[in-house]
């Protein structure tokens, strides 16, 4: 069985304005991951991890190949049917917060829930509990999160992420930045989704991290192009 | 939010003056609680686009089929003039770049929420009164500057006064033309907060002409791209500003100023 499934995935960025220059990032992506197994993406930078986690959400194009989240299939699906799997099936907890500016940080992470129909005491109960959970002090909670430091920032973007229990999730880089506590408080909402049965895609630059809760490693540089001479 | 009917479904769309092409061949749907962004330079046809979706021009050829209540898919450029005024009073709002082109500066705030409300047929002065003090509230203006005039009023207000106006109605697809141009940024940041809460409680359709990217991005599920009258891009909001496909937007995007 399998949640998230990428055949021979082809991509390349055409710069138009830079001579028209051909750039191949990836070819023949192939992995798949199981309900309750979290695969970690390594190879260097610039390898092409990131590139791939984006495809897997629709926010890069796919040039070639299938990728199948649940049974959509996010390569060639129309911007519809992928906002739709974002709202109920596929979760993203990238690096950087991005907010409309003045709503406060309970709304900020309580709104998965509301997109999904959660009424608004149930999906408040659930962003305090996040929030408190992963240490942004209760004063904060009515503010917008647009001032706060670089790591609550973090913390407050994965409380959104996990807000909703999405049945497979993309993280880039949950840990980085984090102190000892949060880092551990992070690394159990992870174990806790894989314990539910959520497919993990992720991005570990820690590596104590990665062990801890990757079920094994696919390397990018595998998928890298043969550059034609 | 899958199954449902498109409430607008474009086909063909092209207007001409003389010679030039305000905008050619544009089609796209829109689903209920869809926001669409569309992007381009001054010139790109994007308002003219909005204006013959709007009824405000005719468009020379193409068709602009809405749903309505009554009679289910309609194609809006072949009704009677009439019937689209009605619409344009009822199911649309059309939201100014300019509030003083969409408010009448002469009649207190009240009375320019009121008067859409009697324009569908409200009668009763103190429902009216009554429902253009909650929408007062909705936009943050306060109670007690109902019986001001807009001219009274700052950029900001009159623009949160121009969305009341249009809204009380309970439209359900909503053309707005550079909402948050010509405000500054604390004040864009408060429009902003306020459309996207509207959009979500009331379930509305939106088409926002714009050439700010930030706003499209925090406001639009999706977006389309111009260029001399011809939508050159669409897709998912984020995906095209993040993987832009086409020169014209890559360079449009390449072109934002970072803060």
């Amino acid at each position: 069985m399998t949640m998230i499934k990428i055949e021979n995935v082809a991509k390349s960025f055409v710069l138009h304005n830079q001579g028209s220059a051909i750039i191949p990032v990836m070819d023949g992506a192939t992995l798949s991951i199981a309900p309750g197994e979290c695969v970690a993406l390594v190879g260097a930078s610039g390898a092409g991890k990131s590139t791939l986690m984006r495809m897997i959400y629709g926010n890069y194009t796919a040039q070639a190949g299938r990728i199948m989240v649940g049974d959509v299939d996010v390569a060639s699906a129309a911007p519809r049917a992928i906002l739709e799997l974002r709202r109920t099936t596929l979760g993203y907890v990238s690096q950087f917060l991005r907010v409309v500016p003045r709503v406060p940080t309970l709304e900020v992470v309580a709104e998965p829930l509301r997109a999904v129909g959660v009424d608004s005491a149930t999906a408040e109960v659930r962003a305090r509990d996040l929030l408190s959970r992963l240490n942004i002090p209760e004063r904060l909670w009515t503010l917008s999160p647009t001032t706060f430091s670089g790591g609550e920032q973090q913390r407050v973007n994965i409380a959104r992420g996990f807000a909703f229990e999405y049945p497979a999730m993309l993280l880039d880089e949950p840990t980085a930045s984090l102190d000892a506590t949060n880092r551990a408080v992070v690394l159990d909402l992870i174990l806790a989704a894989k314990a539910r049965g959520v497919a993990i895609v992720g991005i570990f630059h820690d590596d104590a991290a990665r062990t801890e809760v990757c079920d094994r490693e696919v390397d990018v540089s595998d998928f890298t192009p043969e550059v034609a001479a | 939010m899958t199954q449902d009917n498109p409430l607008l479904q474009v086909e063909g769309l092209s207007k001409f003056y003389g010679h030039r092409i305000g905008c050619a061949d544009v089609a796209f749907d829109l689903y209920p609680g869809e926001v669409m962004g569309i992007v381009g330079e001054s010139g790109s046809g994007k308002s003219t686009l909005l204006n013959c979706l709007a009824g405000h021009l005719p468009p020379d050829k193409g068709r602009v089929m809405f749903d309505t209540r009554a009679e289910g898919m309609r194609d809006t450029v072949t009704m009677s003039e009439p019937e689209r005024r009605m619409l344009g009073r009822t199911d649309w709002a059309f939201v100014h770049q300019h509030a003083r082109d969409g408010l009448r500066m002469n009649v207190s705030a009240g009375g320019n929420v009121g008067e859409r409300l009697m324009a569908v047929g409200a009668r009763h002065y103190g429902d009216i009164r009554g429902a253009a003090i909650d929408w007062l509230g909705r936009v943050e203006i306060a109670e007690d500057r109902i019986d001001d005039r807009p001219r009274q009023f700052s950029g900001g207000m009159q623009q949160r006064l121009q969305i009341a106006r249009n809204l009380v109605t309970g439209p359900r697809l909503v053309f707005m033309d550079e909402p948050t141009g010509g405000l500054d940024v604390s004040v864009q940041a408060r429009l902003l907060d306020l459309l996207r809460g509207l959009v979500r409680e009331m379930g509305l359709s939106a088409i926002i002409v714009t050439h700010d990217l930030a706003v499209v991005r925090l406001l639009a599920h999706r977006l389309m791209v111009m260029k001399d009258g011809y939508v050159v891009e669409t897709g998912l909001t984020d995906q095209v500003l993040d993987d832009p496909q086409h020169g014209y937007t890559q360079l449009l995007v390449s072109s934002v100023l970072q803060v």
